[in-house]
């Protein structure tokens, strides 16, 4: 595989070629091949550039500087400088001062500095083509760990990987899979959840839209490591490309014996059948998928009944949801020091974080674990939009919390959050400009919450409507000092009484 | 079945044969609802005594379920059912001004439907394209970064009878 | 399928096929059609990709899908990826521009800079 690291654009214009273009990119290969960088090195003749009078034009990825006016003689200095040295050359370069940048040079560290490990076919391969899985290497572990390994094996180098469930406070997730395997009852069942139970996060989506096969690969191994033989995926219905992506993608593992009956001659088999949702955020909650998929109202069951122990239809059942499930073949395939070797101490591997709200680059990056809310927000994020200044960072959904500027240098983590007092949620990263006002947000999270708690238990049904009616009250400013106490104090005992998270 | 059937036989039809196909599944009920609802548009009482015979379950227990869900609706709705997300990047993102417009443009409160038949007004929670606040999706059709009137009245226009 | 043996065979087949080697297809577009694309228009884009390809009878551009790169912001976004070229993205787009692309990029050769959000080099067997 060859690892070119840098691309030259040269522009190819009439109006740059008549001023030399055509020579400066001769020169170009001949230093490069003197210098033995032409592998690393491509060049690329582009279209116009737009700034004909400046020209010979070109753009060096992936650093995205554009040099102007190049003359014959600078080749050389720009080979030396700036690929060998490292070191840009300024005197060549399009100054700031130009009012319009030539490339969206923001979105130039949004790709390269992420780390595609879970990601890795988003957005490249074609999700309903099983044969473009194949063509990455799609099923190859599965059919080794069918063949060659033991469940025991498996837990053994999950635990060794460090992976924690990609939601909530991050459970590791082999401890899951040993209290599944270790209990004495049968069926057993496996559920991945693709609720992503916070509203400003589409990691699930994504995944299962762009590369459907990681998930049901993920998926069969985590079934035959706990001895389950039948599985349900369970997605949003707010989500309808993902359910015909993911549906189509069962077909065809189906059809080539991915699933099914004596998988890989291995005398393993399993299931799966997809299962909606009905537009409920608390159905998010383990066991209130659990009861989704049973036909009735999604409510949490109150603890300590595990899933692990007493799930679907009172059976041991693994859940975990797409993003976890997403980890396993690359966890297996590339192994489990090579995982651990990724993240910090307490949270390894990488996370996608949804990123949103007032910053220039919005969507999904991955990274490993240990970045900080500044690189989140400048590198990756590309800084605030025009005419917006930064207020705070929203970080885990509605059970999550609020960071400002003094946050900035921090390492995300498990360890971080769970001092903090907060959870991960499952990545959703919403930046607010000083437009926004941090009480509208609590208001709106309770809010939220008010609409979606499933009413099962009084604290959370009743006291967040008090705690709303509280804020509405202060919103409207006619707040008293004594609110806050108020406010604290029942916040505080609807967390204590109530069953899950959400409370 | 009653007379004063209030719908075609050819969707009960439809409906039992869903109904035969996923009985089979366990505890299929709410994927048995979002067929039913798509054949009928909606849940109407005569729908639900009918599927409660059919899976030998009380009425009050698919009142339970249906309630709880905010997709499973009662009433029925308008030919196109536009759903204003009300996540929280769409609601820092401008969804609160996008329901304004749209109540404005069609004429109708959130809720309703318009007088055509045509369109209902609702919202929910998270559509997930929370990068392209603020996002609606009409059936099954999402558009994000719906800021401007023009961009409704471009995305209406494609909707007829 | 029952053997890795197999299961290798139709991995290299695909992978050549996905590398634009042995196949009649020197160049392929890829569109990102995940909901993030599509709610913004990828659907027209493709089509005028299509268009496009068909009107110009280029029948030795292949015009694919995939899901989403997480550029949600960008979206839609287009790869265009030719043999032993590196891979170029295209973001931002209108069906006006992608015609552009396809003429310039496509036909002619050339990188169109305005909407360029990437490049990455092609994978090599």
């Amino acid at each position: 595989m060859s690892d070119k690291i840098s691309d030259i654009l040269i522009c190819f214009c009439p109006d740059c070629v008549s001023r030399g273009a055509g020579k400066i990119k001769e020169l170009f290969q001949t230093s490069l091949i003197k210098h033995n960088l032409s592998n690393d090195v491509n060049i690329i003749e582009t279209g116009c550039m737009g700034t004909c009078d400046l020209g010979p034009v070109l753009t060096i990825y992936p650093e995205g500087y554009v040099y102007i006016k190049i003359k014959p003689e600078d080749v050389e200095e720009l080979v030396t400088e700036h690929f060998l040295n490292n070191r840009p050359v300024s005197r060549l370069m399009l100054p700031d001062t130009f009012g319009k940048s030539l490339i969206k040079k923001i979105d130039i560290p949004f790709h390269r500095k992420q780390m595609k490990v879970i990601m890795e076919n988003c957005g490249v391969i074609d999700p309903g083509n099983i044969e473009e899985y194949f063509a990455t290497g799609g099923y190859e572990t599965l059919a080794k760990i069918l063949l060659e390994k033991s469940p025991e094996e498996l837990i053994e180098t999950l635990k060794r990987s460090g992976l924690r469930d990609r939601e909530g406070g991050g459970f590791p997730s082999w401890q899951k899979w040993q209290y599944v395997l270790e209990a004495q009852d049968d069926p057993k069942y496996i559920i991945v959840n693709a609720e992503e139970g916070d509203p400003g996060v589409f990691i699930s989506r994504a995944l299962l839209e762009s590369d459907p096969h990681r998930i049901l690969e993920g998926m069969i191994t985590a079934a035959f490591a706990i001895g389950a033989v039948q599985g349900y995926i369970y997605c949003r219905n707010e989500y309808p490309l993902a359910i015909i992506r993911i549906k189509r993608a069962v077909e065809q593992a189906r059809e080539y014996g991915m699933i099914g009956e004596n998988i890989f001659n291995s005398g393993f088999s399993f299931d799966v059948e997809i299962r909606r949702g009905a537009g409920s955020f608390v159905a998010g909650e383990e066991t209130a998928v659990i009861s989704v998929i049973e036909g009735l109202r999604g409510e949490p069951i109150s603890k300590p009944e595990f899933p692990a122990t007493s799930g679907l239809w009172k059976k041991p059942t693994l859940i975990h949801n797409v993003e976890t499930i997403a980890n396993l073949t690359t966890i297996f395939s590339k192994g489990a020091s090579w995982f651990s070797s990724l993240g910090t101490n307490s949270s390894k591997g990488t996370k996608i974080f949804a990123l949103s709200g007032a910053i220039r680059n919005q969507g999904l990056i991955e990274v490993p674990f240990g970045i900080t809310l500044r690189e989140l927000v400048y590198d990756f994020g590309g800084g605030m939009k025009p005419g917006k200044n930064f207020l705070a960072v929203q970080l885990g959904g509605p059970s999550g919390g609020c960071f400002t500027s003094q946050h900035f240098d921090i390492k995300i983590d498990y360890e971080f959050l769970q001092e903090q007092g907060i959870t991960l949620g499952s990545g959703g990263v919403i930046v607010l400009d000083d437009s926004s006002c941090l009480v509208d947000l609590a208001r709106y999270f309770l809010e939220f919450t008010v609409t979606e708690s499933c009413g099962k238990c009084l604290p959370c049904r009743v006291g967040l409507r008090k705690m709303l009616e509280i804020l509405n009250r202060i919103t409207n400013g006619e707040g008293e000092l004594e609110d806050l106490n108020r406010l604290e104090s029942l916040g505080s005992k609807i967390k204590a009484l109530s069953l899950c998270n959400f409370g | 079945m009653a007379d004063n059937q209030q719908f075609d036989n050819i969707l009960y039809r439809k409906l039992g044969k869903v109904i035969e196909e996923k009985k089979g599944l366990k505890n299929p009920l709410i994927e048995i609802l979002h067929s039913a609802q798509k054949i009928f548009g909606f849940l109407p009482e005569e729908v639900l005594n009918y599927i409660s015979e059919k899976l030998d379950l009380p009425l009050s227990k698919l009142y339970g379920v249906i309630t709880f869900y905010s997709k499973f609706s009662c009433q029925p709705h308008g030919k196109y059912l536009i759903n204003i997300c009300t996540g929280t990047s769409c609601y820092f993102g401008g969804s609160q001004q996008l329901i304004g417009r749209l109540e404005k443009e069609l004429g109708i409160k959130l809720g309703e439907t318009t007088a055509n038949g045509l369109f209902t007004l609702s919202s929910l929670r998270c559509l997930g394209v929370c990068s392209q606040s603020p996002a609606l999706v009409i059936n099954n059709d999402t558009y994000g970064c719906v800021d401007s009137i023009e961009k409704i009245r471009e995305i209406i226009s494609r909707y007829k009878l | 399928m029952k053997t890795l043996e197999e299961l290798r065979k139709i991995r290299d087949k695909a992978k050549k096929e996905m590398q634009l080697r042995n196949s009649e297809y020197r160049i392929k577009v890829v569109v990102g059609m995940g909901t993030s694309g599509i709610a913004v228009g990828a659907r027209d884009v493709m089509k005028a990709i299509f268009d496009e390809v068909t009107k110009r009878k280029l029948d030795h551009v292949l015009v694919a899908q995939t899901g989403e790169k997480g550029l949600s912001s960008m979206e839609p976004v287009i790869d265009i990826i030719e043999k032993d070229k590196s891979i170029v993205t295209y973001g931002h787009l209108t069906p006006e521009n992608a015609r552009k692309i396809i003429v310039e990029h496509v036909v002619n050769g050339r990188i169109v800079s305005d909407f360029v959000v990437a490049t990455k080099t092609n994978l090599e067997v």
